[in-house]
C-alpha cells in the first residue's frame, strides 16, 4: 500500500518535466521524422512512406560539399573559440586574484550579449566591407594599395563572426572547471619542479577537460546548425547544412528539409557522443 | 639535489598589504634535524614554512639552505620539497604518476622514472596501489603517496604543513612514528608545522614556538616543556600549574615569594627585583598531596580542597582548589592514585620540591 503510494507520488513529481519534454521535444522531433518520409511536389506535401528524400540527399554531391563546408566552419570556429576561450578563462581564474575583479571582468565578457546576435553580426559589415573602416585604415596607413576583398562575404567573415558570437560559450564552462582546481595543486606542481608550461600541460589542461568538452559541445552544435551567420557573412556565396534546410523550407520542400534535419541531428549527436567518450563530464554537472 | 640541509633564516619578515605575518625572525635549524614549528593559528608558522619552501615571497631578510642564499630561488633549486596540508595529489594521475611527477619534470626517461617511483612507493608500503587514483585511497594512504611524491627528488629538506591534522587519532600516532623513522633513515632535515603540542614533543629534536609572527622560544622538547619562558608557552605546551607572587627577598641561591598568606621558595633567577610580581610554574605530575607539610617542602606547599577527580585510564587527573579559589591540576599515574586515593571535598596540603618550581622570565 505504502509502496504504491510512493510510486504514485514519484510519477506525479516527474509529470511536469515529462509533459514539457513531450510537447516541446518528442512531438516536434517525431513530426520531423515522420515528415521526412513524406512526398512533395511544387505545391503540396503528400503523406507517404518513401525513402526518396534520403536517397536524393545522401546521393547528391552538393550535400557532401555542404557538409564538408559546415565541418570546416565548425572545426575552425571550435579551434579559435577554444584558444581564445581557454586563454580568457585561464587569465580570469589564475591571474585575477580578487573575487570582486573576477566577477567584474566576467560581467565585462557578457556585455556583448546585451545586443542580439544579428545586430552584432551586421555591425561587422561596415567594419570589414570594401570601403569599410578596416580597409580604409589599412590603405590610409599605406599598408595596402587596394581594399582587401577577403574580409567580408567570405569564409573568413563567417568564422570571424562565429568566433565573436560563441567564444563566451567556451569561456564559461572552462572558467568553471578551472575555478574548481585546488590552488595547492599548482603549488605542488611548482614544488616538483614544473615550470609554467608544464603546470599548464600536466595539471591545468587535464583538469579543465570537462569544461573544454562542455564548451566544445555548445560551440559545435550551435555552429553545425547555424544558417543566419553563414547567409549574412558569406553574402550568399557559401552554404551550410542549416542554410540548405532554410532554403528548402523557403521552397516549401518540407519533407526534404525534414530529411536534412534528421541527418544533421544524427551527425551532431555522433559528434557529441564522441566528445563524451573522450571526456567524463559527469563530475562537472 | 641532495646537499647540506641546514636552514638559516636571517631577519626574515613577511608583510601582506597592511598586516605583518612574520616579524623579522632569526632561526637556525641544523642539518638532519627534525624541527617542529608550533603555535596557535595565525601565529605565522605556516607562512614561515611556505617562505622556506619558496611558495611565499620573503618580504625582507635572507634564507640560507646548506650555506647557499636561496632567498630568490624557486622551490626545486632550493633542494626543498613540500608535503601539503591536504596532500594536493593530482587527482587525474595514478599514484605512480603522482610519485614520478618530479622526475618527469627533471626530464628523466620513463623507464627509470617508473622504477624509481616504484621503489619510493615500496618505501612507504604503497606499491600495491601504484595504479589507483588518489580518490580511491584513504587519508592515511594519500598521505603516504604525498610523502613519496615529495621525497622522490631526494630533497635535502622536507617541509610538512600540518601533515597529521586530517587523520584520526589512531592513524595519527602511527604516521607520527613513520615520519620519525623515515626522517632518521633518510637523515634529511624535516620542518614540520603543527598546532598539536604532543606531536611537537614526540617528533622533534627542536621545537620552535611562535606567536604573533615572532619566535617566543626555541629549544629541545624537554627544554620547552620543562622550562617555558612565558605564561603563553607554559599554557600552550600544557602540563604546568602557573602561580603568581610578589618577590620578598632574593639572593644567589633562592627567591622568596609571597602570595596572599602563603610564601614560597623558588630557585634563583637572574633579574628578579624585590617587590616585583613574578610567575612560576610547577609541573602537574610533580605535585603531591599530604595531610601535613612534609619535610623539605616548607615554603613549597599550599592548602587545597579536591574539586574534581577524573579517571583517564593510565592516569588520574585531580583538580584541587586553594582557599582563595585558584585551581591546581595534579596528574597521578593510576597506580599512584590507587595507593593514595582521594575524593572530592577532601582537604589536603599540596606540596612540591622547591627545585621543581620554574620561574617564568
Amino acid at each position: 500500500m505504502a509502496a504504491t503510494e510512493s510510486k504514485r507520488s514519484s510519477y506525479f513529481m516527474i509529470t511536469p518535466m515529462a509533459l514539457v519534454f513531450t510537447v516541446f521535444l518528442v512531438v516536434p522531433l517525431l513530426t520531423i521524422i515522420v515528415v521526412s518520409f513524406w512526398d512533395y511536389d511544387e505545391y503540396r506535401i503528400l503523406p507517404d512512406f518513401i525513402f526518396e528524400n534520403y536517397r536524393y540527399l545522401l546521393g547528391s554531391p552538393v550535400t557532401w560539399k555542404i557538409y564538408l563546408n559546415t565541418f570546416k566552419y565548425a572545426a575552425l570556429t571550435w579551434l579559435f573559440t577554444l584558444l581564445i576561450g581557454f586563454t580568457v578563462a585561464y587569465f580570469l581564474a589564475f591571474h585575477i586574484r580578487s573575487l570582486t575583479w573576477q566577477i567584474v571582468l566576467f560581467m565585462v565578457c557578457t556585455i556583448p550579449f546585451w545586443t542580439s546576435n544579428i545586430i552584432r553580426m551586421i555591425s561587422w559589415i561596415p567594419f570589414l566591407g570594401r570601403n569599410g573602416l578596416l580597409n580604409q585604415a589599412l590603405m590610409g596607413m599605406g599598408l595596402t594599395d587596394a581594399p582587401l576583398e577577403f574580409l567580408l562575404f567570405s569564409d573568413f567573415a563567417v568564422i570571424l563572426a562565429d568566433v565573436h558570437l560563441y567564444t563566451l560559450f567556451m569561456v564559461v564552462p572552462i572558467f568553471n572547471s578551472m575555478m574548481r582546481i585546488d590552488r595547492a595543486l599548482i603549488e605542488a606542481a611548482r614544488d616538483a619542479g614544473a615550470g609554467a608550461w608544464n603546470t599548464l600541460r600536466h595539471v591545468v589542461i587535464p583538469l579543465s577537460k570537462p569544461g573544454i568538452a562542455i564548451g566544445s559541445i555548445f560551440v559545435i552544435t550551435v555552429v553545425m546548425g547555424d544558417f543566419i551567420t553563414v547567409r549574412l557573412m558569406s553574402g550568399g556565396q557559401s552554404a551550410s547544412v542549416g542554410l540548405q534546410i532554410s532554403n528548402e523550407i523557403g521552397l516549401l520542400q518540407y519533407p526534404a528539409a525534414a530529411a536534412s534535419a534528421v541527418v544533421l541531428l544524427l551527425t551532431v549527436l555522433l559528434i557529441v557522443a564522441a566528445l563524451l567518450r573522450l571526456v567524463d563530464i559527469r563530475k562537472e554537472l | 639535489m641532495t646537499g647540506n640541509g641546514a636552514i638559516e633564516l636571517i631577519a626574515v619578515s613577511k608583510h601582506y598589504d597592511n598586516t605583518i605575518a612574520v616579524k623579522s625572525i632569526n632561526l637556525k635549524i641544523p642539518a638532519g634535524a627534525y624541527c617542529c614549528l608550533i603555535g596557535p593559528s595565525g601565529c605565522g608558522k605556516t607562512t614561515t614554512l611556505r617562505m622556506i619552501a619558496g611558495h611565499e615571497v620573503i618580504s625582507e631578510g635572507d634564507l640560507l639552505i646548506g650555506d647557499r642564499n636561496v632567498t630568490e630561488l624557486p622551490p626545486v633549486k632550493r633542494g626543498t620539497a613540500m608535503m601539503f596540508q591536504n596532500y594536493a595529489l593530482f587527482p587525474h594521475m595514478t599514484c605512480l604518476e603522482n610519485v614520478g611527477f618530479g622526475l618527469k619534470m627533471q626530464g628523466i626517461a620513463p623507464a627509470e622514472r617508473m622504477e624509481r617511483a616504484r621503489d619510493m612507493l615500496a618505501r612507504v608500503q604503497m606499491e600495491s596501489f601504484a595504479d589507483r587514483k588518489p580518490a580511491q585511497l584513504s587519508g592515511g594512504q594519500q598521505q603516504r603517496i604525498a610523502l613519496a611524491r615529495a621525497l622522490i627528488t631526494r630533497p635535502s629538506v622536507l617541509l610538512l604543513d600540518e601533515p597529521l591534522s586530517a587523520l584520526d587519532p589512531f592513524l595519527r600516532a602511527r604516521m607520527r612514528d613513520e615520519l620519525r623513522r623515515l626522517q632518521q633513515e633518510l637523515g634529511i632535515t624535516f620542518v614540520h608545522v603543527t598546532h598539536a603540542q604532543d606531536e611537537a614533543l614526540a617528533l622533534s629534536d627542536m621545537v620552535v614556538v611562535m606567536e604573533d609572527g615572532v619566535i617566543r622560544q626555541q629549544g629541545s622538547p624537554e627544554e620547552i616543556f620543562n622550562r617555558p619562558r612565558s605564561r603563553f608557552i607554559a599554557n600552550f605546551m600544557g602540563g604546568q600549574n602557573i602561580f603568581k607572587g610578589v618577590v620578598g627577598h632574593s639572593d644567589a641561591q633562592s627567591i622568596m615569594v609571597t602570595r596572599g598568606p602563603d610564601s614560597f621558595i623558588l630557585p634563583a633567577h637572574a633579574g628578579t627585583q624585590t617587590g616585583s610580581e613574578i610567575e612560576f610554574t610547577i609541573r602537574t605530575d610533580l605535585i603531591g598531596l599530604a595531610d601535613a607539610v612534609p619535610p623539605g617542602s616548607e615554603n613549597a606547599a599550599i592548602p587545597v580542597e579536591i574539586t574534581t577527580v577524573e579517571y583517564l585510564g593510565l592516569s588520574v587527573r585531580i583538580v584541587a582548589t586553594t582557599t582563595d579559589g585558584k585551581d591546581i591540576t595534579l596528574m597521578k599515574t593510576e597506580s599512584e592514585f590507587r595507593q593514595a586515593p582521594v575524593r572530592r571535598k577532601e582537604k589536603f596540603i599540596a606540596y612540591w620540591k622547591p627545585e621543581h618550581a620554574h620561574v617564568l622570565a
